[in-house]
């Protein structure tokens, strides 16, 4: 029945996976967020662009409540974040952490499961099956018992977003998860990511590469502090915009 | 062996395995300097809690002494955040202000008593045996026994509850936070076990004991294993290992027993930093060369398959033309011999089948990006490693 699809799509798109309002972020009284405004429909796969220092890594975090804003409020699926960790799955920026760790990718994995089993509970054999299927799926498993200083850039953005498909969460949020890895590994993962689209999940990214928002992405938000614009690629990703968020006469030649 | 013997063995194996497990963390998150400034600036908490009890070993006195380490802690932090100065900076002003209030309040007050900078500096764990605890008129053992068994007890107890925790928010904060587990939550947790430890600790063995069994421990297990829970186990080994060692060290030389011990730990440290097996100091200085070693050799066939002309195979063109001094010539050509990857016709240098193979497989590798597998495809030709 196309007509009773069509709806349920249309109702589908009409949820709202994060609202953000009036959010305000300062880092010693400079604002780094200004007032942002955003709704970020489910089941989009986002990209957020802007200069360097524009903000994005910021907005994540202050949505994932690792930064207190000065104002302003988020909602997930119209609760509080505090709320609605279970539906929220996050990767941070490959350098935030230190790679020499003693740890191997698989117990890296296994950390995605730690917020479904909240304090002291111990991972058990649940868990461990689930972290060998997620590095199954971005392709780890010959590699799950490396140190992961042994691992290439490459496939260290792979283990962190395994972990982050063990979460089995419903948003995810990731920091340039293309930052350094090759073409291949990059293919790999944006293939996931629109695995993880058409599974009804919503993915929003902080993303560098102008050139490829119009063939990963079907969704898009320009930030440079403030919001200069959100909505679907198509119909807002133009020189208008960019130049907008990027300074004077920013063109980028997108490919039809 | 006495009982006194084996009461300062058992008291300095226990003060180690209490430092090595904080320890192993501290080292983890970069905060060795940390526990230095702890162990320095709890001595104003020490003396204020001596002289409200008059007793060394009071839990009020650890309660005080841990509450100035935790000062320390919020102070640099504060310092830090300022961004005005940097944090090993931040650390160099806060501890010696403290610990010198700590030292003008000795001088002033307690001329009389039984508490001396020598003795919070160094400890003497010689003594432990003689402050025992009596209940009723049976001896239950020396006091400091008593504190450091506490301590050991609660910290194992907090490492298997929160162990989990431990390790997310040292390898991610970002991502414990994310979670739901409060990383500022635990990083004070373990500031709190860490100062706590280093009073219990350091009646027995003094300050600058703490910290080197604190860090040198976790220092020496760092270099041996990639896995969290072997290096806590190392670590502890290690701490023991160095406090019965330096115990009978001690003896023998008949000189100070934290520092005896202390010199085992700079020993110990020292030989597995050269020879650990796969991050001593020779153990990458033998890797480097035998990497340097197959690049040469690989750069050697690749210009083998590239030149079919015999001029450009002759073993004297090689020599001269690749431009590598005799000695590395001779390894390189010594190593493709040896795995029957070249043969000399008169002279004349060419690739055998399994040259060809290896040669060709390596440029498919090189060419695809996936420069990783090489590794495994030395496995499979290579028969004598350089």
């Amino acid at each position: 029945m196309p007509f009773l699809s069509g709806l349920k799509q249309n109702i589908m798109s009409n949820n709202i996976a994060v609202q953000i309002d009036d959010l305000t972020v300062a880092y010693n009284y400079k604002p780094v967020l200004w007032d942002i405004d955003l709704e970020i429909p489910e089941g989009v796969l986002m990209a957020i662009v802007g200069p360097n220092g524009a903000g994005k890594s910021t907005l994540i975090k202050s949505i994932l409540g690792i930064l207190k804003p000065i104002a302003g409020s988020v909602s997930i699926y119209g609760k509080p974040y505090d709320k609605q960790r279970s539906q929220v799955a996050y990767v941070p920026q490959k350098g935030s952490v230190d790679w020499d760790f003693p740890t191997t990718a698989l117990d890296v994995v296994m950390m995605g499961t730690y917020g479904s089993l909240g304090w002291i509970k111990r991972p058990g054999q649940k868990e461990k099956k689930a972290a060998l299927e997620a590095l199954e799926k971005v392709g780890m498993l010959p590699f799950k018992n490396r140190q992961i200083s042994q691992l290439s850039g490459g496939q260290q953005q792979r283990i962190f977003l395994a972990r982050a498909l063990v979460q089995n969460a419903s948003i995810y949020f990731m920091d340039e998860p293309f930052q350094g890895v090759d073409a291949t590994t990059e293919i790999a993962i944006i293939n996931i990511l629109k695995e993880l689209r058409k599974a009804g999940k919503t993915v929003i990214v902080v993303h560098h590469d102008l050139q490829t928002v119009p063939e990963y992405f079907d969704w898009v938000t320009f930030l440079n502090v403030k919001k200069i614009a959100t909505g679907p690629v198509k119909d807002i990703f133009n020189d208008d915009n960019l130049t907008k968020t990027y300074g004077i006469n920013y063109k980028v030649s997108i490919q039809e | 062996m006495t009982s006194a013997q084996f009461e300062i063995q058992l008291i300095a194996s226990l003060v180690a395995i209490a430092c090595a497990i904080p320890g192993t963390f501290l080292v983890l998150r970069k905060m060795a300097m940390i526990s230095d400034a702890i162990s320095h600036s709890i001595l104003p908490g020490i003396v204020i809690g001596f002289f409200i009890t008059q007793d060394l070993n009071s839990p009020l006195l650890i309660l005080l002494a841990a509450i100035t380490g935790i000062i320390t802690v919020v102070l640099v932090e504060y310092i830090q955040k300022t961004g005005l100065v940097k944090e090993d900076t931040a650390i160099g002003l806060v501890f010696p202000i403290l610990f010198s209030i700590g030292v003008i309040l000795i001088a002033k007050n307690a001329n009389d008593v039984h508490l001396d900078v020598d003795a919070v500096l160094l400890g003497e764990l010689a003594f432990a045996p003689f402050d025992r605890v009596l209940a009723f008129g049976v001896d239950l053992g020396p006091k400091s026994l008593w504190v450091i068994g506490s301590i050991l007890i609660i910290t194992i107890g907090l490492l298997i509850a929160f162990f989990k925790e431990l390790k997310i928010s040292t390898f991610d904060a970002g991502l414990a936070a994310s979670l739901g587990f409060s990383p500022i939550g635990i990083h004070y947790g373990l500031m709190t076990m860490s100062s706590i430890t280093t009073v219990g600790a350091f009646d027995a063995v003094g300050a600058i004991l703490v910290v080197a069994l604190m860090i040198a421990p976790a220092a020496t297990a760092y270099l041996l294993t990639n896995d969290l829970k072997r290096m806590l186990l190392y670590s502890i080994g290690f701490g023991v290992f160095c406090a019965l060692s330096g115990y009978w060290l001690a003896h023998g030389l008949d000189a100070s027993i934290a520092g005896s011990i202390t010199t085992m730990l700079g020993l110990v440290f020292l030989l597995v930093y050269l020879f650990a097996p796969n991050k001593g100091v020779l153990a990458v200085i033998y890797r480097e060369k035998q990497q340097r070693t197959e690049v040469s050799l690989l750069t050697f066939l690749l210009h083998l398959k590239n030149h079919s002309e015999e001029s450009e195979r002759h073993v004297n063109h090689l020599n001269e033309h690749i431009n590598w001094q005799k000695v590395r010539a001779k390894t390189v050509l010594d190593l493709a011999l040896k795995n029957n990857m070249i043969q000399f016709d008169k002279n004349i240098v060419s690739l055998t089948t399994k040259g060809e193979a290896f040669t060709s497989q390596a440029i498919d590798y090189i060419i695809t990006n996936e420069d990783g597998k090489i590794e495994h495809m030395k496995e499979d030709f290579f028969l004598f490693r350089g």
